[in-house]
């Protein structure tokens, strides 16, 4: 007994040892890291190299499955995920710092009201908003998207069958929840910019259209860098917009992204191996295109300084 | 004071007359820009909330419009999310709030000690670990959904609240938010703290944590926010009917062969609804934890 009792006193004492201690407070996010990203990580390209019948019969088909992306269905995935990515990026960088130069202005009235009216989209979850943009893009000659094109005398049409419209209707899908967050970035990176600057641009007798090219902007540029990082993200790696809009199968792939159709070939049609090359090289792509993006932008330069 | 400034400059040079108009209209279109986009952004909740009280039929024959029909609207839709399908909606619900609890809670408890192991003390591989922190945030979780499907199988807790809470139970953008906010904390009173006999652990429960209550109370609504709307995963790692979620739930009605379409909008209009309620009272402490990632360090 006093032998299990100072074992214990002593195992405590090692434990909250300062030397122990912070690895005691790291030590969830080391094992998270360890079962929900390294292993899934190692077992996905594993699993890319196998064809799968069952969990545990498998055969190794070496780089097979990466052969079989070479499909127009994944091509056509590719050019949805980035057209949306482009779509996205070029609509949810200027419009939001307009509203949000716009709403940092002191002379500007109710801006409480307009942030939390704004912001209230990005509560929804994308089911809810799904539901109400589906029946929005509608078929029905009645409906609300074809009854504003009505009155300017457009003729309805079937807008999530077709694929420009489909890409517009993702597009102002992401834009209704999207653009208040985006807003409130901004807005935090203008209230950064010194006051100053702005009053000795005036006596200079610099306009408006002056400031906001020659102070604003640069001083955003941070939160850019930061938006089209996340943008990127979220847009290569899109698939519930589109679920809640088509769920799965599409006629012609239209609005079917990368997940989509990972999800597609692995939880409808189990080809799980095959999805797995899909997952792998959607990971490169988005290592890639961060790191080219961060280069571009002189991230990494400004590190080294 | 920018603006006193201008303004006395412009009297001065005596450009103030001419100025003036330009200027009231500028505001006026300012203020018509942000009016439309408001609207933009509020109306999908009010045709919401008029569609509810209607027939589902009327949903599918004529879509969404926004016309007042007191002779088709009824409170019928919502009697039937509590009566229909054996109450299945309000098992969602249930399932819902219990899930975005205990997630919140997983959540914002392991993430507030890593970040704060993390900013306090110096040890080996720290820089390592906060590495890792910041490529998962840039790995996105879709890529390892079959992978981690395949995990929560093996370790039987598919089809249950521990098998969606799994990989989100330390969520790398909140380790990377506590870090930020611990950075922050006076150091003084680690030492302090060590003077009196207080355990590392008690530093932190009894010293720290109280003083990273800002933090917690962002991270809180943001985690909570997230588990409440999340749908990949649950619809993954939830398999029968009465376990799902609401997202996942109402994902389920809308197939094209189910004929739920009366519970649908009324559905998903209280589906909003607690969160919205929370938002107009807590609507900065949604904000500012927003705004810690775009700020740079």
């Amino acid at each position: 007994m006093p032998m299990t009792k100072t074992k214990k006193a002593s195992l405590r004492s090692f434990l909250s040892s300062p030397k122990v201690a912070p690895y005691v407070f790291v030590a969830p996010f080391i094992l998270f890291f360890l079962i929900c990203y390294v292993y899934p990580f190692l077992r996905t390209i594993e699993m890319s190299m196998q064809q799968i019948y069952g969990f545990d019969d498998v055969t190794f088909i070496g780089l097979n499955n990466y052969r079989r992306l070479n499909n127009p269905h994944f091509f056509n995935a590719l050019k949805t995920t980035t057209a949306y990515t482009f779509w996205t990026i070029l609509v949810l960088i200027p419009l939001p710092i307009i509203l949000a130069v716009f709403l940092n202005n002191p002379a500007t009235r109710g801006k409480g009201f307009f942030k939390g009216a704004l912001f209230m989209p990005a509560l929804t979850s994308v089911i809810v908003a799904g539901i109400f943009f589906r029946y929005a893009f509608g078929e029905q000659a009645t409906t609300l998207v074809n009854a504003i094109t009505g009155v300017f005398g457009i003729a309805p049409r079937v807008w999530l069958q077709e694929r420009g419209p489909a890409m517009f209707a993702l597009v102002v899908l992401c834009t209704w929840r999207w653009l208040g967050v985006n807003i409130v970035y901004f807005l935090s990176g203008l209230q950064a910019i010194p006051r100053e600057l702005y009053e000795a641009a005036a006596i200079d007798g610099a306009n408006a259209w002056n400031c906001f090219l020659r102070i604003t902007l640069p001083s955003l540029k941070p939160v850019i860098i930061y938006v089209i990082t996340i943008s990127i993200h979220g847009g290569y790696s899109m698939f519930a917009e589109s679920f809640a809009y088509w769920q799965t199968h599409t006629p012609g792939d239209i609005g079917m992204t990368i997940v989509s159709y990972l999800y597609q070939m692995g939880f409808n049609d189990f080809d799980m191996g095959f999805a797995s090359a899909i997952g792998v090289t959607l990971l490169f792509i988005v290592m890639l295109l961060n790191l080219v993006q961060l280069t571009i932008m002189g991230f990494f330069k400004k590190e080294a300084n | 004071m920018g603006h006193q400034l201008k303004d006395q400059f412009k009297s001065e040079y005596g450009v103030k007359e001419k100025k003036r108009p330009r200027e009231r209209w500028a505001k006026i279109a300012i203020f018509l820009v942000l009016v439309i986009f408001s609207l933009f952004a509020l109306i999908p909740f009010y045709f919401m909330l008029v569609s509810s009280f209607k027939p589902g039929s009327e949903l599918i024959r004529y879509g969404i419009n926004l016309k007042w029909q007191p002779e088709i609207m009824t409170l019928k839709n919502y009697y039937l999310l509590f009566t229909g399908k054996e109450g299945i909606y309000l098992h969602w619900y249930k399932n819902s709030v219990l899930i975005t609890c205990f997630q919140t809670f997983v959540a914002v408890f392991l993430s507030a000690i890593v970040g704060y192991g993390l900013a306090v003390y110096r040890f080996r591989g720290r820089n390592l670990i906060f590495i890792a922190v910041l490529v998962v945030m840039m790995v996105p979780i879709e890529i390892l959904m079959l992978p981690l499907y395949e995990l929560t199988i093996r370790l039987r807790i598919i089809d249950t609240y521990t098998g969606v809470i799994l990989p989100f139970a330390v969520p790398p953008f909140a380790v990377f938010f506590f870090r930020q906010f611990a950075l922050g904390l006076p150091r003084d009173l680690l030492d302090a703290g060590r003077i009196d006999g207080c355990s590392e652990y008690g530093i932190y429960f009894r010293i720290m944590m109280p003083l990273m209550k800002p933090a917690f109370g962002a991270i809180v609504i943001l985690q909570a926010m997230f588990s409440w709307n999340s749908l990949v995963w649950p619809l993954i790692a939830l398999r029968s009917n009465e376990r799902m979620t609401l997202p996942v739930g109402l994902s389920s009605l809308i197939t094209p062969y189910g004929h739920n379409y009366d519970m649908l909008m009324a559905g998903a209009v209280l589906s909003v609804l607690p969160i919205i309620i929370i938002f107009i009272f807590n609507q900065k402490t949604f904000i500012s934890g927003l705004t810690i990632g775009a700020v740079k360090e």
